[in-house]
């Protein structure tokens, strides 16, 4: 059963029943889901959890869904020691989670899931975002499964390549002929005008709470403790403020002890205001113009940007932003130790790591886990450049002629 | 006659719309009075919900109302002022 009690304004506090809303109607900020945490505290166990399937959904009791969950097999990905890439960057307790491994090769398959299961308990028969990959492919995937419709919005400039991995689930797949800005507010007027489950706008609190169980699984993968430091990427700050709950409610659970970890953002130079707020020491997170390659958190107005910002300095975190260079040997440096080819997002995080530990900031010791949350395929245009292969012909002395001493002789 | 008036007045009130943004002001826009000058420029009713001015920077998050078009047209002379125009809800458009 579900511990969800209503949607609460992250702001003002304001309580609203449960229903498709996103904004608090007084004063317009966030709103999340809020729980009996005392009926749920004696209803779980580290035991009845544990005993559940070996997806997200074995913490169903801790997410807001009622009805039969919408599955397509996400979560319980691997949580890797990743000793090479320890040994590389000086930290002796290095783990990777690799969230490529979900359904559609990203994390989002997490929000989207409780998102679209949340939609057909509402009454929803169509769902609907707006995305340039990870979010598309995922929402498509769901209402294929959950036998819906699904409206997904792209931007025009988009390449069609990058379509492929949406379009095969049979979305309706519309391509807007504008700006990104432009989206933003086309879709925000569908949402008034259509009786759509727009998975990031009227639904968000409820998408918001399925990348919790990014927390809850690393808790429970490391024996029921929680990191030392954590480096995960932000684009809307979404992610990052739920594994960040996760782990706090675990705590709060009495399921795991009292948390100290350091929470560290990474971002993409070219897209880095919440990075760029925490430098500066500020409250508030001004909106820049995205540029760079990392398309998946390429977000210049992150909607939790200001949560994000706040849990990075209250558990003594940080944040740190890389080049698209650097992002590029993030990606190389994973895919050379551990065998992990991610997307960008995960470069930026390798290399967000690098200059974490280098500077200190992380320490040798301390037990680490990086979010590796999307799989390299899907973009892999971006490092195509990079790698060029040997060529041979089929004789057996062309391949000694071109190889030469790079082939090892036993 | 009725019911043509009480036609008028549903096509009216179909076109007006109300749109939650947020402004960011840069520090040489901080002391004029933009938001004023914004609803008696245009038809457009401006109700600030939250704010943050300091003397460099400053944002408001506010709700507009009045039809598309005059919404429009106000934001556009904002943003031309060089005031940044953002929704409320953040970006939509996601990786």
């Amino acid at each position: 059963m579900s511990y969800a009690r209503g949607l609460r304004c992250r702001k003002c506090g304001q309580e609203y029943p449960i229903q498709p809303l996103n904004l608090c109607d007084f004063c317009l900020s966030p709103l999340e889901v809020s729980y009996d945490y005392k009926a749920m505290a004696k209803g779980l166990s580290r035991e009845k959890l544990a005993g559940g399937p070996l997806t997200m959904w074995r913490y169903r009791d801790m997410l807001p869904a009622e009805g039969k969950e919408v599955d397509i097999g996400t979560g319980f990905t691997p949580l890797v020691k990743a000793d090479n890439l320890g040994r590389e960057l000086g930290l002796d307790r290095l783990y990777i989670k690799n969230d490529c491994l979900n359904p559609t090769y990203s994390f989002k398959d997490r929000p989207v899931s409780v998102a679209v299961t949340k939609a057909r308990e509402l009454g929803f028969d169509a769902i609907a975002c707006a995305s340039t990959g990870n979010l598309a492919a995922s929402v498509a995937a769901h209402a294929a499964k959950a036998k819906v419709k699904a409206y997904v919005f792209v931007p025009a400039s988009i390449e069609p390549g990058k379509l492929v991995g949406t379009a095969i689930y049979n979305p309706v797949l519309i391509t807007v002929d504008g700006t990104y800005d432009d989206v933003n507010r086309l879709c925000a007027a569908l949402t008034r005008k259509y009786n759509w489950g727009f998975i990031n706008i009227n639904l968000r609190p409820y998408y918001a709470e399925g990348s919790k169980t990014l927390g809850y699984e690393v808790a429970e993968q490391l024996g029921w403790r929680a990191p030392d430091c954590v480096v995960a990427p932000a684009a809307s700050g979404l992610l990052f403020t739920r594994i960040w709950k996760g782990l706090d409610e675990l705590s709060m659970l009495g399921l795991i002890e009292p948390i100290n970890t350091h929470m560290f953002i990474s971002q993409a130079a070219g897209s880095s205001p919440i990075v760029n707020a925490f430098q500066a020491g500020a409250l508030h997170v001004h909106p820049v113009e995205p540029n760079t390659i990392a398309k998946s958190i390429a977000v210049g107005n992150p909607a939790d940007g200001y949560y994000a910002l706040r849990i990075a300095r209250q558990s003594g975190g940080g944040a740190c932003a890389v080049t698209d260079d650097e992002i590029i040997s993030g990606m190389k440096l994973l895919a050379q130790t551990e065998g992990i080819f991610a997307e960008a997002a995960g470069g930026a995080v390798i290399g967000s790591l690098k200059k974490l530990a280098a500077s200190g900031e992380i320490k040798k010791n301390e037990l680490t886990v990086a979010f590796i949350t999307g799989a390299g395929p899907r973009t892999q245009d971006i490092v195509a450049d990079y790698f060029h292969p040997f060529t041979v012909k089929p004789m057996i002395e062309s391949v000694e002629e071109v190889l030469g001493a790079l082939l090892q002789k036993f | 006659m009725i019911y043509w008036t009480q036609l008028y007045m549903h096509e009216k009130e179909e076109k007006m719309a109300i749109r939650q943004v947020m402004f960011t002001f840069p520090q040489n826009l901080i002391k004029e009075p933009i938001i004023y000058n914004l609803s008696h420029r245009f038809k457009v009713v401006t109700n600030i919900r939250r704010a943050d001015i300091s003397e460099d920077r400053g944002w408001v998050v506010l709700e507009l109302e009045g039809e598309e078009e005059e919404i429009e047209r106000g934001i556009a002379w904002v943003t031309a002022k060089g005031v940044r125009v953002d929704p409320v809800i953040g970006d939509v458009v996601e990786g």
